[in-house]
């Protein structure tokens, strides 16, 4: 199946999705499914790398809150705007301002992009342990940051006001809704490359690193490239999915944005959908996440991380290779017999 | 003639212990080679060293004519050079077939420009496994394989870059005497192909019949160079072996 067919289907799978939870007229299902959804970009996002490379990311947190933090910064400065420049500067800048939430998305991922480029410069001459070690300090590093910058609110946190709704080629659309279909677009894209990558040459050379550097080298594969490759997209897309949080959350700090939930999750999901293929972080990022959202409704919503551990550690047992490696063996298991 | 590699006073030093010292080699078109020393003389560092796994400190690789110094492993590996590896570096999570892609996509692919269709590629990896004799097992993963049978995907590998040069690192350690004939009948085999190829190796018979020169490395210094028979007689040879 191609690429495009392969988008059409997600898309139209997504619609309905869409159509259903409207039909319900309940704002909570949107909510719920767009921290999903969130979790499906998150969990892509760090395969490439993690699943692809082999390379573990434990700063996916630090990712998704530059996403979210760019998008803050672009808020704050519209509301500076008549303070900072002259009139005539100003309303030329107001034309353009407030920035639409996807350009926003397009912001967040390009300081991401950039900020996965330049970890990836610096650290991706180590390998294991020492790179995970790496993502981590980062993410400390650029937390610490955040929380000094009082243009975005520091430790205080910020407010963005979420409009009620939005009108869209003059039909108000409810604004969460508004949220999920960017989400739900952001999931199909983020899935649609990694499936396009992992059928590419480029895929083949991820898989090399992943295997053998050393190999893959003699083999001619430029591997500090690839992984240069790798490390953008993944921090890209995780901006991405962090751009539109501001406006979902109401209230961004940076105790939340930086949350150990996201690099936890961003782990787990893959590691227990699989990580060779893209069914995989899908796959987890549903399960897990429709189990955390259950949790949080019924429980508490501190019971989250204790789930992410238990089935983590099931997991590891259980199935190292996650649920995808488990149905391919049992696939194996039963054209043998 | 020109020789197709040149290996011009490199040394290369790991902290305070010399690994090469000044070493030079030159090897021509179409010469098999055979480079022997005691463990720790430095060949595997040599190795390394014209393959760009490491980087010599004083001296240069000069390879068809280019200097090849600075340049990262892959790229040496797109001019022409290809090696296989001491102990089997297979891709584990890939087939036979894919495994021999590889070299294909990445490096036939960059020099002579895109392969035409997959089917190019597919009879391209077939040939290959053909030549080494693996065809049956092209969707094996290569825990399934045997040991010799992995050294001849290594092998095949290295092929599949379409390689000038071809550097064998003890491809036949630890294989049985038949299955020693087996890869120096490959390795002749590719010779006559017009590959030229460095044998490093410490099972004398299989250097002693394949070679047509031998080089001697002994604490990373060269200390004998010239036709086999002359050299297992060299004085100096047979004292760094022996001891005296």
């Amino acid at each position: 199946m191609s690429t495009a067919k392969f988008s059409f289907i997600a898309i139209a799978i997504g619609g309905l999705v869409m159509a259903f939870a409207h039909w319900f007229q309940v704002d909570y299902l949107f909510f719920a499914s767009y921290t999903i959804l969130q979790f499906i970009v998150l969990a892509t996002a760090w395969n490439i790398l993690g699943g692809y490379c082999g390379y573990v990311n434990f700063g996916s947190a630090a990712f998704f809150a530059l996403g979210a933090y760019s998008s803050v910064a672009l808020i704050k400065f519209d509301a500076e705007i008549d303070s900072w420049f002259s009139e005539g500067i100003a309303s030329f800048l107001h034309h353009i301002f407030p920035l639409p939430i996807p350009v926003l998305i397009l912001f967040g991922a390009l300081v991401s992009g950039t900020v996965g480029f330049g970890m990836g410069y610096l650290t991706l001459r180590l390998r294991g342990a020492f790179f995970a070690i790496a993502t981590l300090a980062m993410a400390v590093v650029l937390q610490t940051l955040i929380v000094n910058w009082d243009f975005v609110g520091g430790s205080r946190g910020a407010y963005i006001i979420r409009p009620e709704s939005l009108e869209f080629a003059g039909i108000q659309v409810n604004y969460i809704e508004y949220l999920f279909a960017l989400m739900l677009l952001l999931a199909v894209i983020a899935l649609a490359t990694a499936r396009a990558i992992e059928r590419s040459q480029l895929g083949f050379g991820f898989a090399t690193i992943r295997d053998d550097e050393l190999a893959a080298e003699a083999c001619g594969v430029p591997t500090l490239r690839l992984k240069l490759i790798a490390t953008t997209l993944s921090g890209a897309f995780m901006g991405m999915a962090g751009a539109p949080f501001p406006y979902y959350i109401g209230y961004l700090q940076p105790a939340s944005a930086f949350g150990l939930e996201y690099a936890v999750n961003s782990i787990a999901m893959p590691m227990i959908g699989g990580t060779t293929s893209w069914v995989g972080p899908l796959v987890g990022a549903i399960l897990l996440g429709s189990a955390q959202q259950y949790a949080t409704v019924t429980i508490s919503s501190a019971v989250n991380l204790l789930i992410v551990g238990l089935m983590l550690v099931a997991f590891v047992i259980i199935a190292p290779n996650g649920l995808i490696g488990l149905v391919q063996e049992w696939m194996r298991a039963r054209r043998r017999s | 003639m020109t020789a197709l590699l040149h290996v011009d006073n490199i040394s290369k030093r790991f902290g305070g212990f010399i690994a090469l010292d000044g070493v030079e080699l030159e090897v021509q078109p179409g010469e098999r080679l055979g480079l022997i020393g005691p463990n720790g003389s430095g060949k595997s560092t040599l190795v390394n060293c014209i393959c760009g796994t490491l980087q010599n400190e004083s001296g240069n690789v000069c390879f068809d004519g280019h200097v090849m110094d600075g340049l990262a492993a892959h790229q040496r590996t797109h001019r022409g050079v290809a090696r296989s590896f001491q102990l089997p570096r297979p891709f584990h999570s890939m087939t036979l077939a894919d495994n021999l892609r590889i070299p294909l996509l990445y490096t036939v692919h960059a020099r002579t420009g895109p392969l035409r269709s997959a089917g190019d590629l597919n009879s391209r990896c077939d040939e290959l496994l053909d030549m080494v004799g693996l065809m049956k097992k092209a969707k094996q993963m290569p825990r399934d394989l045997t040991q010799v049978e992995m050294r001849k995907l290594e092998l095949a590998r290295a092929m599949a870059a379409e390689p000038k040069l071809l550097i064998a690192d003890e491809s036949m350690a630890g294989l049985s005497h038949s299955e020693i004939d087996d890869i120096l009948a490959l390795l002749v085999r590719l010779n006559e192909r017009g590959i030229t190829i460095i044998l490093i190796e410490h099972i004398m018979r299989a250097v002693m019949s394949f070679s047509q020169r031998l080089a001697v490395l002994v604490s990373g210094k060269k200390i004998a160079d010239g036709k086999p028979e002359d050299i297992v007689r060299d004085p100096e040879v047979v004292r760094a072996y022996l001891g005296q």
